[in-house]
């Protein structure tokens, strides 16, 4: 009885919210990771820990409106964790070590124009999550799994 | 819960509830409640968009009348360089200053001077700083109030310099205690303000600590006695041309002002309450990393546009920017010596005593497990809204209602589109309403035995 009651609680005590990402959607970029941001304050999660969370999902969110056709972002908040799984339809990374490094980039002229391309992205998320994964198929999409602890002492 | 101090309050009276200042507030502080509007002190930052939007003007800046002067032994006028652009080309920041001795006070302070100060102040810290940026200018209440409201994470990023207007009270007071023998409490150094946000860094500096300016009074209520004052002036009572001018202090009335006067290539600068938010919301997404400096002002054009000013925006801005061309073509400066503002930047002399802290609003629970299932039962109530915010239960938008219903802070009756529910609400008043003796029902008080 009390362990179903606790499974319960813990069901309950969850947030889930799906965003759609749109790809070259240059004008609405960014406003996936506002939200979440303006999310996380009402709560009251420490400011150190929004930021990291901010730069991943921001980070992750432009990757799919310059590289990919469409994406998901699926954000999910318990007590103790943070879990954004980012998931696309698009060309995929043929070489994810190599994407994985700083300073590598496909970005297109344009792009750089519009102040992206550093080839910072994924090396930040994974910089600033506590959980990393990637997972890739060329020609299918991408898909990310980042986690975030509400205690964590990461920087 | 510490009481904050506000620059604007709402006149009742005046006050018929119609809601254009809730709808423009930037940061939802304001509801209507019993058909009136009221102010979230812990929401507002004292931008003053709400006193512009009022069609009664029941919204009023809370500045120090002109008869503050009266309370000291010697009181100096300390003016925005925003006043500046109060006149027409012709009028030269020393002719104002001679009215403004016209019209009451002791003295008057050419600001510019110390902005200039701090100008330099600013460029030498930049050059030995290698932390996080872009470093963002401190002189605006409402910027520096924003950050510490919404964005308190970037609140490292806000210059550790002191502003301009606090560095010249700082000096006057000083030197005018020494020269005339008074008292530091004796000397009013009086600021003259566009803005009623000013009133709040002097009441209650972001940074806690005292200011060392002792009131404000807003540039319109002056405006007239200056103008005439200055009118009645002749030609040999002021200095009229352009050689006394500090070039880099007259940049502070202006957005990108003080970047264009140091000539400080790696700069932004952003006006307007609304785009200074997206412009904190990149930063604490992680971009603008390689800027080093970030001039942000609530108001558009900076100063200039400040609620409290007379001339149309566009036209002040054009004379400040006119008269900064003219100065660097004349290769003009008459700013305060550099060895000077090094030496004492060297002394700590410029920087501000006091951190600023974060003032994050208050959360929906203290415990963060709380607070998501507070949140989940706000998505629900959201979800049952209509979503048009149509402001009619006294909040700004559906969002912002479902918000206050979990806070308690509203009642789910309150949104129109809940007719059902509100009907069952009213059948129950009326029902306690017919037991009630006619007396009661009228409100009468009267012993029934
Ligand atoms: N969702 C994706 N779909 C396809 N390719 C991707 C995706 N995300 C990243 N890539 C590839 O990986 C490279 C590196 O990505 P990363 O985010 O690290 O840098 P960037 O986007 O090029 O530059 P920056 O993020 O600094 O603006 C990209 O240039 C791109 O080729
Ligand atoms: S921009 Fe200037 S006038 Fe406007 S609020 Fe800020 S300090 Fe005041
Ligand atoms: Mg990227």
């Amino acid at each position: 009885m009390k362990l179903r009651k606790l499974a319960k609680m813990a069901i309950e005590n969850r947030i889930e919210h799906s965003f759609v990402i749109k790809g070259k959607d240059f004008g609405n970029a960014g406003n996936v990771s506002t939200k979440i941001k303006d999310l996380l304050k009402e709560i009251g999660i420490p400011p150190s820990i929004i930021r990291r969370v901010a730069i991943a999902t921001y980070e992750a969110e432009m990757n799919v409106v310059m590289y990919a056709n469409h994406g998901t972002l699926n954000f999910a908040l318990t007590p103790q964790k943070i879990e954004i799984v980012v998931d696309d339809r698009g060309p995929g990374i043929e070489d994810i070590e190599l994407a994985m490094q700083e300073g590598y980039s496909t970005a297109t002229e344009e792009m750089r124009e519009m102040g992206f391309g550093a080839g910072m992205g994924l090396p930040n998320i994974k910089k600033n999550s506590d959980e990393f994964e990637i997972t890739s198929e060329v020609n299918k999409g991408t898909k990310l799994r980042i986690v975030i602890y509400l205690d964590s002492k990461n920087e | 819960m510490n009481k904050y101090y506000h620059s604007i309050y709402i006149n009742e009276k005046k006050c018929e509830g119609r809601m254009r200042c809730m709808r423009v507030c930037p940061t939802q502080a304001i509801r209507v409640r019993n058909g009136k509007a009221i102010i979230l002190e812990e929401r507002c930052i004292d931008c003053g968009e709400c006193i512009n939007a009022c069609p009664n003007n029941a919204i009023m800046p809370l500045t120090d009348p002109f008869t503050t002067i009266s309370k000291f032994k010697y009181t100096m006028a300390i003016p925005s360089p925003a006043l500046y652009a109060q006149f027409g080309r012709e009028i030269l920041p020393d002719k104002v200053l001679e009215g403004l001795r016209r019209i009451g006070f002791n003295d008057a302070y050419d600001v510019a001077q110390s902005c200039g100060e701090v100008s330099f102040a600013i460029q030498e810290y930049l050059r030995e700083y290698r932390g996080p940026k872009p470093l963002i200018l401190s002189s605006c209440p409402p910027v520096v109030r924003l950050i510490q409201v919404k964005y308190p994470e970037l609140i490292d990023l806000i210059m550790p310099i002191e502003t301009p207007r606090e560095v010249a009270g700082k000096e006057i007071k000083e030197r005018k205690s020494k020269e005339l023998g008074l008292k530091k409490e004796d000397i009013g150094a009086i600021y003259l303000t566009p803005c009623p946000a000013k009133m709040i860094s002097i009441r209650q500096p972001a940074e806690g600590g005292k200011s060392h300016l002792d009131g404000a009074i807003s540039i319109k209520d002056i405006y007239a006695p200056l103008l005439s004052a200055m009118e009645s002036l002749s030609k040999s009572d002021y200095k009229s041309s352009l050689e006394s001018l500090c070039i880099l202090g007259i940049g502070w009335a202006i957005a990108g002002g003080i970047s264009k006067t140091l000539r400080l290539r790696n700069s932004l600068a952003v006006s307007g309450l609304r785009n200074v938010v997206r412009v904190l919301d990149d930063i604490e997404n992680g971009k603008l990393k390689n800027i080093d400096f970030l001039e942000a002002y609530s108001c558009l054009e900076g100063c200039v546009g400040g609620s409290l000013t007379v001339e149309n925006v566009y036209i002040s801005y054009n004379k400040i920017f006119q008269l900064i061309e003219d100065l660097e073509l004349r290769k003009i400066k008459a700013c305060p010596d550099i060895r000077e503002v090094r030496r004492k930047f060297k002394q700590n002399y410029y920087f501000r005593k006091e951190k600023i802290s974060p003032r994050p609003l208050k959360p929906l629970d203290t415990y963060i497990s709380k607070a998501i299932l507070k949140m989940k039962e706000k998505d629900e109530i959201y979800e049952s809204l209509p979503k048009i915010d149509c402001g009619a239960c006294g909040s700004p938008t559906c969002e912002t209602f479902a918000e206050d219903v979990v806070k308690g802070e509203a009642k789910i009756t309150d949104c129109i589109f809940k007719v059902p529910e509100r009907f069952e609400e009213i059948s129950k008043e009326l029902i306690e309403l017919l037991r009630k003796s006619p007396y009661q029902r009228l409100g009468i008080e009267k012993e029934e035995q």
